[in-house]
């Protein structure tokens, strides 16, 4: 056990993985970089932000191979080899760039096992960045995990933490169907202890990372920090909120949802992915559907406008959610007061 | 080719334009004001300027990631440009897009572009619309060595020839996509990817402004007379990393110098031109005196404007809603 980055625990779910199958490969644009460069450094990157670095000095080019930039081609490459024997890990970059290569992901990749009568097996792992936060603005900021998880066949993970990470990364190689795995790109430098050793954490299982009795607080991937930061300053007011980290979008732990709405009739989603379609309506509508009877004020979704992320510090900021903006939402939902009806 | 004398100095302030404008921008940003990523032109200035010399602004180009140059080659105002790349509200997008996505439709620039590859398909849209409308403009579609790989590119190259478009694809070739060598990412050859598509290649030295003129103003004159797309292959080096912040580990050490010292576009054209006796020095002196200016102007003016406001928001996701 020792202190890791979001990074260093990414990298090392990876190289533990790595060693342990022989079919897991790495590949993506510049994971690791230098390819052909005149200084003859074939790792000089190891991934935009550094996250594959050293992969290609311990498994060289067979196991870690760059790409041209041709993201049609290459995922659907890794779609192609995990259904026929390899267990790729594709690095898809910014999670934007799906743009460019989604029919391989949503037509192909996602459909083959149930389109072939159960026949294929597609353990693939696609990794991106998402999230706003960088000032990338409108084509490098988005949080897309709705869109994935829309799409039956896939899997959708975003974790929360270096420790999420690391578990959830080595549960997706390990898995046998196709999963999206994104990395909050504000995230890489948190760190925290993780333990050495691989570990697994299993999809479908959310994480209570508070526990209070007034209101239940739903957030994903860099969100759940936000949530945790007002839950603590909102207990010294005398709230108590349980925060839940669902860890994967789809499968959705619905369970531990409604059981804890039940526990506190009060319900707050933090989500920053656009708010037309995303988890915190799919949170709303289970919620409304089987947990009526429970709520004693209506759900409030702390989420982005409808607009693209802008690129000014200001509107990015404004455009965000926030640890302020979610104290305000639960405030509001204890405010609530439920009139009777006559 | 003869080129008038103003198309000359015009040019040379525009060369002169982008590399102050870059080298300003490099070393505002190491001071941590400039938000975001930003991808440096210098080196490649005659690429841009060379081509654009050949438009007006009834033509259109598409551009890059590494899009600064291009902007100014076509005529996007320099200080709105440099408020933009600092986030203000008199930038030419308002704030909205930053460095990456400066665009000014009114002088045929479809934008800057955060995804490679993202631009050739929406240079045979614009082509399509010139050809359409018979207004007699031309699309010209930069993009890099790493962009020729993606399948968008080698689709609209495709599609520019079956619809016998008046486009040009002026493929930049730096020698890299970000840290990767085009020599380990690009198979064949980009003439035999052109002859694959039917259409004619040209290919010429990016630090020789005249080269660049004189291959450019053939290809967009074949596309504007109406025989069909062309393939232009310019050969350039890039000064700095990828983004800003790049250590550039997987360059030779000397592999910037030398192209500083032996492919500087700026310094061949003086020496070119003095020596034809087209132009004293201090002519061009005075040039670069007044760029000087012109950077530090927008610098300051842009580092005073204001910021956005929270309406900004909201404001122009849909024409109307
Ligand atoms: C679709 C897509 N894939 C990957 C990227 C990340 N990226 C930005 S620039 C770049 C390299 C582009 O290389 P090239 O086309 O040669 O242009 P250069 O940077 O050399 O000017 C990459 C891979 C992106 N922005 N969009
Ligand atoms: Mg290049």
């Amino acid at each position: 056990m020792s202190k890791k980055s979001f990074r260093q625990a990414i990298n090392e779910a990876l190289r533990q993985e790595m060693r342990r199958d022989p079919t897991v490969i790495l590949m993506g644009e510049d994971v690791a970089g230098g390819r052909g460069g005149s200084a003859g450094t074939p790792d000089a990157w190891g991934g935009v932000l550094g996250v594959t670095k050293g992969l290609y000095e311990e498994f060289g080019e067979t196991r870690v191979l760059d790409t041209p930039i041709t993201e049609a081609s290459y995922i659907g490459a890794a779609a192609g080899a995990a259904v026929t024997g390899l267990r790729p890990v594709a690095e898809l970059m910014f999670v934007d760039f799906v743009g460019c290569c989604l029919d391989q992901i949503m037509n192909q990749a996602a459909k083959f096992r149930y389109m072939f009568g159960g026949k294929a097996r597609t353990p693939l792992v696609i990794r991106a960045m998402y999230g706003a936060g960088f000032n990338a603005a409108a084509q490098h900021s988005q949080a897309l995990y709705p869109l994935f998880t829309h799409i039956p066949g896939l899997k959708v993970v975003i974790p929360s933490s270096p420790y999420e990470a690391k578990g959830l990364l080595i549960s997706a190689i390990r898995d046998d169907d196709p999963v999206i795995f994104l990395e909050n790109k504000v995230m890489y430098d948190v760190e925290e202890e993780v333990p050495d050793e691989p570990y697994a954490i299993p999809f479908g299982e959310a994480n209570l990372t508070r526990e209070g009795d007034d209101v239940t607080i739903v957030a994903f991937g860099r969100m759940v920090g936000m949530a945790n930061e007002a839950a603590d300053r909102l207990a010294k007011k005398g709230i108590g909120c349980t925060v839940i980290d669902p860890r994967t979008t789809s499968p959705l732990d619905s369970e531990t949802i409604l059981d804890c709405v039940a526990d506190t009739g009060r319900l707050v989603i933090v989500d920053e992915s656009s708010p037309r379609c995303n988890m915190a309506t799919d949170i709303a509508a289970l919620v409304a559907e089987e947990a009526f009877d429970t709520l004693r004020a209506p759900i409030r979704r702390v989420v982005p406008p409808h607009t693209p992320v802008p690129f000014a510090t200001v509107l990015e900021t404004l455009y965000m959610p926030s640890v302020e903006k979610i104290e305000a939402a639960v405030t509001a939902t204890m405010n609530h007061r439920v009139t009777e009806k006559v | 080719m003869q080129i008038a004398r103003e198309t000359l100095l015009r040019s040379y302030r525009a060369m002169r334009t982008i590399r102050m404008f870059e080298e300003r921008l490099h070393v505002e940003f190491a001071t941590g004001e400039i938000p975001g990523f930003v991808h440096l032109y210098c080196g490649e200035e005659a690429s841009a300027v060379g081509v654009c010399a050949n438009l007006t602004d009834n033509d259109t180009i598409a551009s890059t990631h590494r899009g600064h140059g291009h902007c100014i080659a076509k005529g996007v105002e320099v200080a709105g440009m440099m408020a933009e790349i600092y986030g203000r509200s008199t930038g030419v997008c308002r704030g909205k897009g930053g460095s990456m996505h400066i665009a000014d439709l009114a002088c045929g620039m479809l934008g800057a572009n955060g995804i490679v590859g993202g631009g050739p398909p929406l240079i045979c849209g614009a082509a399509l619309s010139h050809k359409t409308l018979r207004d007699g403009g031309v699309a010209v579609a930069f993009y890099g060595d790493g962009a020729s790989n993606e399948g968008t590119t080698l689709e609209s190259l495709n599609l520019a020839s079956v619809w016998q478009l008046p486009a040009v694809f002026v493929v930049e070739d730096n020698g890299y996509g970000e840290a990767t060598a085009a020599s380990f990412a690009c198979a064949g050859t980009q003439k035999d990817r052109a002859a694959g598509f039917g259409m004619p290649y040209i290919e010429c030295d990016g630090s020789d402004y005249f080269a660049v003129h004189e291959a450019a103003g053939e290809a967009i004159a074949h596309a504007r007379a109406g025989k069909g797309p062309v393939m232009l292959h310019v050969h350039l080096q890039r000064w700095y990393g990828h983004f800003e912040g790049d250590a550039m580990t997987y360059r030779a050490p000397n592999e910037v110098a030398e192209a500083k010292r032996d492919h500087d576009c700026l310094k061949l054209f003086r020496e070119r031109v003095t020596q034809a006796g087209l132009f004293e020095d201090s002519v061009l002196d005075e040039v670069d005196a007044a760029v000087t200016d012109e950077i530090e102007a927008a610098v300051l003016q842009a580092k005073d404007d204001p910021l956005p406001q929270s309406a900004d928001l909201l404001a122009d996701v849909y024409v109307r809603y």
